[in-house]
């Protein structure tokens, strides 16, 4: 059985990048006693995959990941086990049921949120204003640098939303396998606007939650598509 | 700690997870509650530190003490030093974040020569004066320890006292003592002269050392009344009594050796001539075998971990070996955990075993002849014959095996042209083998023989103390003609050689049988911006040779010149157990080619025995 795992990464869990976290995870499990499905072969991995990596240096309430179960105790009594071995900065916020027949995390989040504002120290006067300013252009052209070639593309289209938000700004931008816009990628090309330089410890970057996609321009969190299993 | 500081720098640095601590099992206590602080520190980067079982044990056993907090720092990356030299941040301890300067003690354990700059990294940029004799009561006792306090003296102005011997038998006494010198008001020499006092402390200024106009020790004799002639190593004679940590530390990054370790046994029977481990671990001591079997099940369930490996010096010497394995593949297999070998002598046994928990296809065996010919493997002891490779080897590839790896030292004692070509045969005969015992029609391509050789570098406490090294330029040389001798084997297609570098071999030569003038050559070097010499990015090789100029000290004296059996070294002030004159008897033997049977075999009369533990006295009530 599936059950879909969101969890919050915060203080200096910041710092630790995708990867060590998906094997943080695989430890957790086995210390929490878990009963996750393991793939074959001579080096068996566990059946578990992450909506959507997180860049080093942000902080989430709305990561996730799925995991295949080969038998589920509840959600409560899951949540209740994994948070009995977390460590400071990880914390499980729900375990939720999906039908078997659902996609992956991975395969259908569409969109993210994020309460951006910059640093002590950092900010400037008006730099909300200039912030909003910058959302509010019909394009925002920034050259995409890869190995081969360069091309300017436009990711205005791929912020869906924002507006003011204590103590910053709430942004909701494209997240997943077809069109993905990284907060830190659109405030780089914010302070080169600004003709300021930009450096990661310019921002606080908090995700705030993930969605797929649901009719014709709705969202639905990836949380919402699982069920509580007493 | 200025929080927000730090974010900013470890926003800019590669990894920054390696300077956060706040891992699993990690301690973390009240300051307010403790009367000791200390900080126990690995000289390397957190990848290696954290992999280290020497440090785990301890950080538990200080921890047990509610009057102790230990914490942990390891070397800032070259990145983070620069944004902390930049920005002004002094050096932190990972669990509680304070300056390790205010710590009661900093602990450092010295596992290879070549972190010597690193040692000082820590104190610089602790604030911490990198001369014992220049520091006040604001500063931490710094405390060396491991294998490289058999030879502490190329380090000796850098510490206030070395710890000799196993860290289980002595800290608590250190403790205490520190603790009731403080609360009546006693000074920092107090400390030190009380501290001399304990078996196994070394306290380096309360000794002075006098040459001869050769460059040779005249004498070095304590000028302290509360200094001992000889310093005795320390040793934990019964394994049963000595706690394990059961909750270790569980890293957050992928780490050299991220696993549960088991250690088996401490010390090793064998009497290979160029082991120093080998010597100074001395007399073997086994662990429990049910013990091993319940800590391993807890070990798992407490950190995670998906792998299990076993720790010591040849493992197939312990006696229980095959009941451990099995129990371990038996118990924990089905719970898809891994067993990771230790080299382990080709046999049916590990053939079996290896083929249960590795993928036959993508693994190699691994088998360490030392050298090339037999007459070498009879000059250095090691009991390994060219039949018993072949045989293993023939053994291996019948089972499906087809890469071998193979380990060997060039500029042995003794050695001639004969005994450097023998590793390229050696090699070939290897290969020869699959070809002669796998049919054409089950090969899997070509059979894989990588070999590989290090320098060998002469090391204190071993037979071959009084050995002479060689240049760069002959080492290299060395190397070309077994690269040569490869390429002319019938089966060279399937032989791969790599070398060491020999620019690192030349200085952890120095390094390793030093004495205390060559300390300004480090603290030379360092200044001109040597660290992490033990990493090949970082190596330079140019720099450490102007320090050596500058400071007017000579390779050569330490390298190149073969010492007379009288000479006084610079170590033999540490009582490690074995004799100077079973050295000696083994150093003449080696040159008779003359092999010495283990210890169960027959005891040689080391000098361990006194010690009251161990293989010493198997079989004895």
């Amino acid at each position: 059985m599936k059950v879909r795992v969101k969890f919050k990464k915060t203080g200096m869990m910041k710092f630790i990048g995708h990867l060590d976290v998906m094997r943080y995870f695989q430890k957790a499990n086995r210390r929490a006693g878990i009963d996750i499905g393991y793939s074959g072969g001579f080096s068996p991995h566990q059946l578990l995959s992450f909506a959507s990596p997180l860049g080093l240096g942000l902080t989430s309430e709305g990561e996730y990941l799925d995991m295949e179960l080969n038998s589920f105790e509840g959600s409560e009594a899951m949540r209740a086990r994994l948070n009995g071995c977390m460590t400071e900065g990880m914390e499980i916020v729900s375990c939720r049921l999906l039908p078997d027949e659902a996609k992956t995390a991975m395969s259908i989040v569409a969109a993210a949120d994020y309460l951006v504002f910059p640093r002590k120290g950092e900010e400037w006067d008006g730099w909300q204003e200039d912030l909003e300013g910058f959302l509010d252009q019909g394009s925002i052209l920034i050259v995409k640098k890869t190995k081969k070639s360069e091309k300017e593309t436009d990711i205005r289209p791929l912020v869906y939303q924002w507006e003011r938000r204590d103590p910053g700004t709430f942004l909701k931008l494209a997240c997943g396998s077809a069109e993905n816009l990284k907060p830190e990628l659109l405030l780089e090309a914010f302070y080169e606007k600004m003709g300021r330089e930009w450096s990661p410890y310019r921002f606080h970057i908090h995700r705030l939650e993930l969605y797929a996609a649901e009719g014709e321009s709705g969202w639905i969190s990836l949380e919402e598509m699982g069920k509580e299993q007493p | 700690m200025d929080l927000e500081k730090l974010e900013r720098i470890l926003l800019q640095v590669q990894k920054p997870g390696r300077y956060i601590g706040g891992e699993l099992n990690s301690v973390v206590k009240d300051p307010s509650q403790v009367d000791i602080r200390f900080c126990m520190c690995f000289p390397d980067v957190y990848e290696i530190g954290m992999s280290h079982l020497g440090i785990q044990i301890l950080y538990d056993m200080f921890n047990r003490r509610e009057d102790t907090w230990c914490e942990r720092v390891y070397s800032p990356w070259t990145d983070m030093d620069e944004l902390m030299r930049k920005e002004g941040l002094p050096l932190f301890t990972l669990e509680s974040r304070t300056p390790v300067k205010e710590m009661d003690f900093l602990g450092i354990t010295i596992q290879y020569e070549m972190c010597y700059t690193n040692i000082l990294q820590i104190l610089d940029l602790s604030g911490i004066p990198l001369k014992a004799r220049e520091r006040g009561g604001d500063c931490p006792i710094v405390i060396g320890g491991g294998p490289c306090t058999y030879n502490p003296e190329p380090i000796a102005e850098f510490f206030d006292l070395f710890y000799i011997g196993e860290g289980e038998t002595q800290y608590d006494a250190l403790l205490d003592l520190y603790k009731e010198v403080r609360s009546s008001g006693g000074s920092r020499n107090a400390f030190l002269e009380r501290a001399a006092e304990i078996p196994g402390i070394y306290v380096p200024a309360f000794y002075d050392v006098e040459y001869r106009e050769d460059g040779t020790i005249r004498s070095m004799t304590p000028n302290n009344p509360h200094a001992p002639e000889k310093v005795v190593k320390q040793i934990v004679t019964d394994m049963t009594e000595v706690s394990y940590p059961e909750k270790p530390l569980v890293p957050f990054l992928k780490v050299t050796q991220d696993r549960v370790v088991l250690e088996i046994q401490r010390g090793c029977t064998r009497g290979c001539r160029f082991c120093q481990a080998g010597m100074v671990y001395r007399p073997a001591r086994e662990r429990d075998i049910e013990d091993l079997k319940e800590y391993a099940a807890k070990l798992l369930e407490n950190t995670g971990h998906d792998e299990i490996s076993l720790s010591s010096l040849s493992s197939s010497d312990y006696s229980h070996l095959k009941e451990l394995v099995y129990f371990l593949i038996d118990r924990f297999r089905c719970k898809d955990v891994n067993i990771s070998l230790p080299s382990l002598r080709i046999d049916a046994f590990s053939l079996d075993v290896m083929s249960r928990v590795q993928d036959v296809k993508k693994s190699s065996l691994t088998f360490a002849p030392e050298a090339g010919s037999q007459r070498m493997r009879d000059v250095i002891n090691k009991g390994l014959t060219e039949e018993d490779i072949l045989t293993g080897a023939a053994e291996a590839f019948k089972g499906g095996w087809n890469k071998v790896k193979l380990y060997f030292m060039l500029g042995l004692p003794t050695e001639t042209e004969e005994d450097i070509r023998g590793i390229a045969s050696l090699a070939n005969e290897v290969a020869k083998v699959y070809y002669d015992t796998v049919p054409k029609e089950k090969r899997q391509g070509r059979v894989q023989v990588n070999s590989s050789t290090s320098f060998f570098i002469p090391k204190p406490f071993t037979p071959f103390q009084w050995a002479s090294m060689f240049t760069r330029e002959e080492y290299l040389e060395k190397a070309h003609m077994v690269n040569d001798a490869m390429k002319s084997q019938l089966n060279h297609k399937s032989l791969r050689y790599n070398w060491h570098d020999a620019d690192t071999s030349v200085l952890e030569g120095v390094l390793a049988r030093g004495d205390r003038r060559v300390g300004a050559v480090i603290l030379e070097a360092y200044r001109r911006g040597c660290l992490y010499d033990s990493w090949s990015e970082c190596f330079d090789s140019r720099k450490w040779m102007e320090a050596f100029q500058s400071q007017g000290v000579d390779i050569g004296f330490y390298n190149l010149r073969e010492r007379s059996l009288d000479e006084i070294f610079p170590w033999d002030f540490i009582d490690a157990g074995v004799t100077k004159e079973f050295l000696k008897r083994e150093w003449e033997r080696a040159e008779k080619e003359t092999v010495t049977p283990n210890c169960r075999a027959q005891c040689q009369g080391c000098g361990a025995r006194k010690f009251g533990g161990g293989v010493c006295f198997e079989g004895q009530s």
